[in-house]
């Protein structure tokens, strides 16, 4: 055992000697904090992405990652690079489920997690997150023939739910709490699995956040086949997804947020995304970046 | 790494129940995609091996169809392309009201899939027998369905047990692709319990432990069958 420490501290004082090599000074590494630091040392920013979660974050007609999320997430990697004064970062994309976004944050391999993830309670116990970016919540998806306007609606009929998402939760305590009966629940992997199980009759619904729903829409082929409906099941605010105990780093990201919103810059972005699938911005949500943009 | 263990998570209801009913789908996703991949397997492992050229042509089709496509990609066309050829009314039934579609979808995939392997070990096991013995018992009047009854199968079954074991083994572990389309087995409640608890860590160190240990009794299991099998005099045998 005693050996063994012996070798990690020699470790330790190497790896430390390489990275002050690297940084200007350690000193400064210290004041960074450890995800800037790494960011730093390596000149590479690993970020997360989806690839079906349309507008938010998911691969474009040139194969690369695109989206509302992914837009507000480039002008953070600008600020992080005048916060740690660099020219060029290399963008190292990862692309994340469901299932894979909260261990791949919590075991250090993301930077960022840029695509459309519900900030709530209980994933703060292993994640942080950013200011809120976008409000929606959790509706139904249905084809316009099949009898369904409310989640009462859908007794007897099977719906599908994507495997991880809070709207998979959601969903299902509803059906619980209204004692709802005989609904048959099919899992599915991600949006785009849902909405094929949709489209082929396999169930009569597909849920998740309403805006997500709208996506899958816009990206039918029949997009008049399909409509969403019923309340809202949740509250879903997004957040982009931080490690956790680095309140440096997440200092430098709230605040280009906090200058998008009080600059107006948001709304541009917010319009570039969602205008052409005709979503204005709802009331709570420009409320939402009023409160959060914070004076300097 | 900033990660908060709580191994406590694991004992909690409901998460102990999800994981032992992971385990019980596994079963029998994995047991019955076994009987399948036996069964047609070893008909068509045969069917390679008989004089006639077009059943043996056909049969070295349906290996290299089922052994050369992804596991994965199967699945999905078994559960999201078959549907849609059949007739309208019965592509419907298959999606909505046949009993546990996800699960039967699975076990015939995965059946399908695993009866390539298994015919191909058959079939090795039967052209490993000399020639001669095969001669000798046409030589006494056995016809050629009798040289396989009698000679052919009771030696090359006993031959392949080994081979076979990779192939129940490997059943049991490709059963986990039942999740993509929607069978909670084992990992699929893993990612469950880790969605519900953000507890991954421990929700999948438990899965990989029960998978251990169904594949060490399996391997325990076809020794034993092997030891009681095995021919006297054979390689590897005492």
């Amino acid at each position: 055992m005693e050996m063994k420490m012996k070798r990690l501290g020699t470790l330790l004082t190497a790896a430390a000697i390489g990275l002050s090599t690297i940084g200007t000074s350690s000193a400064q590494d210290q004041e960074l904090g450890p995800t800037l630091s790494k960011i730093k040392g390596s000149g590479v920013i690993t970020i997360g992405h989806r690839e079906t979660s349309v507008p938010f974050s998911y691969i474009g007609e040139e194969q690369q990652p695109v989206g509302y999320t992914i837009d507000i997430c480039m002008q953070i990697v600008d600020e992080i690079k005048s916060e740690i004064g660099v020219d060029e970062l290399n963008i190292k994309w990862v692309p994340v489920t469901p299932q894979t976004r909260i261990p791949l944050m919590a075991n250090g391999t993301l930077n960022l997690e840029c695509g459309s993830t519900t900030n709530n309670l209980t994933r703060q116990q292993q994640v942080d997150y950013a200011a809120i970016t976008y409000i929606t919540g959790t509706k139904l998806l249905t084809k316009k023939d099949s009898g369904i306007a409310t989640v009462e609606d859908l007794a007897g009929k099977p719906i599908a739910l994507a495997q991880g998402t809070t709207n998979e939760r959601v969903v299902k305590e509803a059906i619980e709490e209204r004692g709802i009966e005989d609904v048959n629940i099919v899992s599915v992997r991600d949006h785009a699995e849902g909405f094929l199980a949709l489209q082929t009759d396999r169930v009569d619904a597909y849920s998740t956040d309403d805006i997500l729903l709208y996506g899958l829409i816009e990206k039918a082929r029949d997009p008049e086949t399909y409509e969403v409906v019923g309340d809202f099941l949740s509250y879903d605010p997004y957040a982009i997804m931080l490690p956790q105990n680095d309140s440096k780093f997440r200092l430098v990201v709230n605040r280009r947020l906090a200058e998008l919103f009080r600059t107006g810059e948001i709304e541009k972005i917010y319009s570039k995304w969602f205008e052409p699938m005709g979503v204005p911005m709802s009331d709570l949500l420009r409320a939402n970046f009023k409160i959060n943009a914070l004076p300097k | 790494m900033n990660y908060n263990w709580n191994w406590a998570v694991l004992f909690q209801e409901p998460y102990l129940g999800w994981l032992l009913s992971g385990l019980q789908w596994t079963l029998l996703v994995a047991i019955a995609a076994w009987v399948i991949a036996f069964v047609v397997g070893s008909t068509i492992g045969i069917l390679r091996t008989v004089p006639n050229r077009l059943v043996r042509t056909l049969a070295a089709a349906y290996v290299e169809l089922f052994r050369n496509i992804p596991l994965l990609v199967q699945l999905f066309v078994w559960y999201f392309v078959v549907p849609e050829l059949l007739p309208e009314d019965l592509g419907l039934w298959v999606k909505r009201d046949m009993p546990n579609p996800e699960y039967v979808t699975a076990v015939v995939a995965l059946g399908a899939y695993t009866a390539a392997r298994v015919a191909e070990q058959v079939r090795s096991g039967i052209q490993t027998i000399r020639k001669d013995l095969v001669n000798a018992g046409l030589a006494i009047g056995l016809t050629p369905l009798q040289t396989y009854l009698y000679i052919r199968l009771p030696i090359s079954y006993r031959i392949i047990v080994p081979p076979l074991t990779s192939e129940f083994l490997t059943i049991f572990k490709n059963s986990s692709l039942a999740l993509t389309i929607g069978v909670l087995e084992l990992t699929a409640q893993a990612r469950q319990i880790e969605n519900y608890t953000f507890q991954g860590f421990e929700a999948f160190t438990a899965a990989t432990v029960l998978y251990l240990v169904i594949t060490l009794l399996v391997v325990l299991l076809m020794r034993l069958i092997d030891q009681k099998t095995r021919i006297p005099g054979s390689v590897g045998a005492n």
